[in-house]
């Protein structure tokens, strides 16, 4: 049985992501996607959802949202306050629903980019293969834009006499978020247009994000890098990859990137740590470390294998889920 | 052909350094083989000018392996670029009507003034060519289209425009273009197209894809909106 959610506030940007769209370069389309997957894969295990669960990702907070049915959430990412009809909640953490609660976030202190994750994953039809909005394409979530108050959003009614166990991702698992941190890079694609000496500058200083920073980009702004070559042929564009335009300021590309551009390339930042990067905001540092991608390769494998093997404690075993009305429909 | 990597799921595949026919059509013969294997170790690929982007699962698959599937599909598709034979394909031409004129393409007379020619000289260069499609990026449906005469080439803006029209038929350097959709853009204003580059319920979603080959033909403003094209509001600062 369907129902629904609705917004009472959006916050300062929320956005319904799945894991990403994937298979559309060929059209123009880019990703999308959770700008940090770590966090969003988290929110789907929490609640047992598939890899590819639709959950809000709101950037800095102020999202609230009510309830019109009985089910399950789990708010990751960022720190943040979460509110049930005012209560605070943990993160990290399922938490029951029941019809008519009222959800809200604060805004992060830690990070920012926070993931909702509901019961089954938000119900939302894809364009595309994929739920994720993309807005400057237009594409995905409700109507290709941000949600706005008002919005209604379907998910699964989950029958009230059904028990659950309520379950946590355990302390020391849980990510931190820095304002300084290392983001580690596999040399690549123009690397050999960068002189000895201004590799070896870019690995040694230490950037800051500006105020240019979205799910498109992060402008870095630090010690010049210079390139033997101006501009390229428009070539595609991966995932983190680390742009060098002609003011030698380094850009990350994003998500929601162009899928092909000119400008050379130093290399690309590891997925994992452009997870951390989405959680910057201006002003944070960040510094570089070469990596091979052998070494990259083992780095995702040993994450993901954590991931597969991490157990989940259990706070409350076999709750019946309606248990703060205690009424039954 | 040169196989760097590009980042820990991507390795980018460089058939040369310049922009010709030749390479197009081995990038697209390669592109070919490598869809095949979509969905299974591979996740996408991006074809453009002289290279192609393949991306691939790194928990399925690693680059190793991933450049033993690229070398296997540069031999197997035999190499047009050296042996100077035309590419055999279903590439179709498909036509595209334009609406050129200053109220359409507000950069047409500076363009014509920088070249030394007159407007209706710019136009008709313009269609003299069978433009190709390179490559498709930067926005859903956006097609690079190359290469326009030397002679109405042009840089981009210094400072691009926040709006640029829906449709709009524009040239940067020696590449020329149709706006699918209203947005930013730095590329020179020509014309307008009323032709959907970019339709999400359309079948086919895309009017061209890499490898077509496009012809413009001049329209005027009557036809235009007949065809459906709509005047942008206000004049196109």
């Amino acid at each position: 049985m369907s129902a629904l959610f609705q917004i009472q506030s959006p916050g300062i940007l929320s956005l319904l992501q799945d894991a990403g769209r994937y298979g559309q370069h060929t059209i123009g389309l880019t990703n999308g996607g959770p700008m940090d997957p770590i966090a969003y894969k988290w929110a789907n295990r929490l609640l047992g959802n598939s890899d590819n669960a639709t959950v809000i990702e709101t950037t800095v907070g102020g999202l609230s949202l009510i309830s019109h049915v009985n089910t399950q959430v789990a708010v990751t990412g960022a720190n943040v306050s979460v509110k049930i009809n005012g209560a605070p909640q943990a993160q990290w953490q399922t938490l029951a629903i029941v019809k008519d609660d009222v959800l809200e976030l604060g805004f992060a202190t830690q990070g920012c980019r926070i993931y909702l994750a509901v019961k089954d994953g938000f119900q939302v039809g894809t364009q595309f293969s994929s739920t994720s909005t993309v807005m400057r394409e237009g594409v995905g979530g409700l109507t290709g834009k941000a949600l706005t108050k008002g919005d209604v959003i379907h998910v699964l009614d989950r029958d009230a006499s059904e028990r659950i166990s309520l379950l946590k991702l355990p302390e020391k698992q849980q990510p931190e978020y820095s304002n300084a941190i290392t983001l580690r890079v596999i040399p690549g694609y123009q690397e050999h247009a960068f002189s000895r000496h201004d590799q070896r500058m870019f690995f040694y200083h230490e950037y800051t994000v500006s105020d240019l920073c979205d799910r498109m980009g992060y402008r870095l702004s630090g010690e010049k890098v210079n390139c033997n070559v101006q501009g390229i042929l428009s070539e595609g564009i991966a995932l983190g990859a680390i742009q060098i335009p002609k003011d030698g300021q380094p850009i990350i590309l994003m998500n929601d990137r162009q899928t092909i551009g000119g400008y050379p390339k130093i290399g690309s930042v590891l997925s994992l740590d452009l997870a951390k990067l989405a959680q910057l905001t201006q002003g944070g540092k960040v510094r570089f470390e070469p990596i091979t991608i052998d070494h990259a390769h083992n780095l995702l494998l040993l994450a993901q294998h954590k991931f597969e093997n991490t157990v989940l404690e259990i706070i409350k075993p076999e709750q019946l889920i309606n248990t703060k009305s205690g009424q039954s429909k | 052909m040169k196989i760097h990597v590009a980042s820990e799921n991507s390795l980018i595949v460089y058939f040369g350094e310049q922009v010709s026919q030749g390479i197009s059509d081995d990038i697209l013969r390669v592109s070919t083989f490598l869809s095949a294997h979509i969905g299974h170790e591979l996740i996408d690929l991006v074809p453009s000018y002289a290279s192609i982007l393949v991306i691939f699962n790194p928990l399925k698959t690693d680059h190793l392996h991933v450049r033993k599937i690229i070398r296997k599909a540069k031999q197997s598709v035999p190499s047009l670029s050296q042996d100077g034979r035309t590419l055999e394909t279903s590439n179709k031409t498909v036509q595209l009507p334009v609406y050129y004129g200053e109220e359409a393409g507000p950069d047409l007379s500076r363009l014509a003034v920088n070249a030394g020619l007159s407007i209706e000289q710019v136009i008709k260069l313009h269609q003299s060519i069978e433009y190709r499609v390179y490559a498709i990026g930067f926005a859903p449906g956006f097609a690079y289209l190359g290469e326009v005469d030397e002679r109405i080439a042009a840089p981009r803006l210094s400072t691009p425009r926040k709006k640029v029209p829906k449709g709009a038929v524009a040239i940067a350097d020696r590449q020329t273009a149709v706006y699918p959709a209203q947005s930013p853009g730095g590329w020179n204003l020509i014309g307008l197209c009323p032709t959907d580059m970019f339709n999400p319920h359309g079948d086919p979603i895309m009017p061209v894809s890499v490898g077509d080959k496009i012809q413009f033909i001049e329209i005027n403003c009557e036809q235009f909106l007949k065809l459906g094209g709509q005047l942008p509001q206000g004049a196109i600062e």
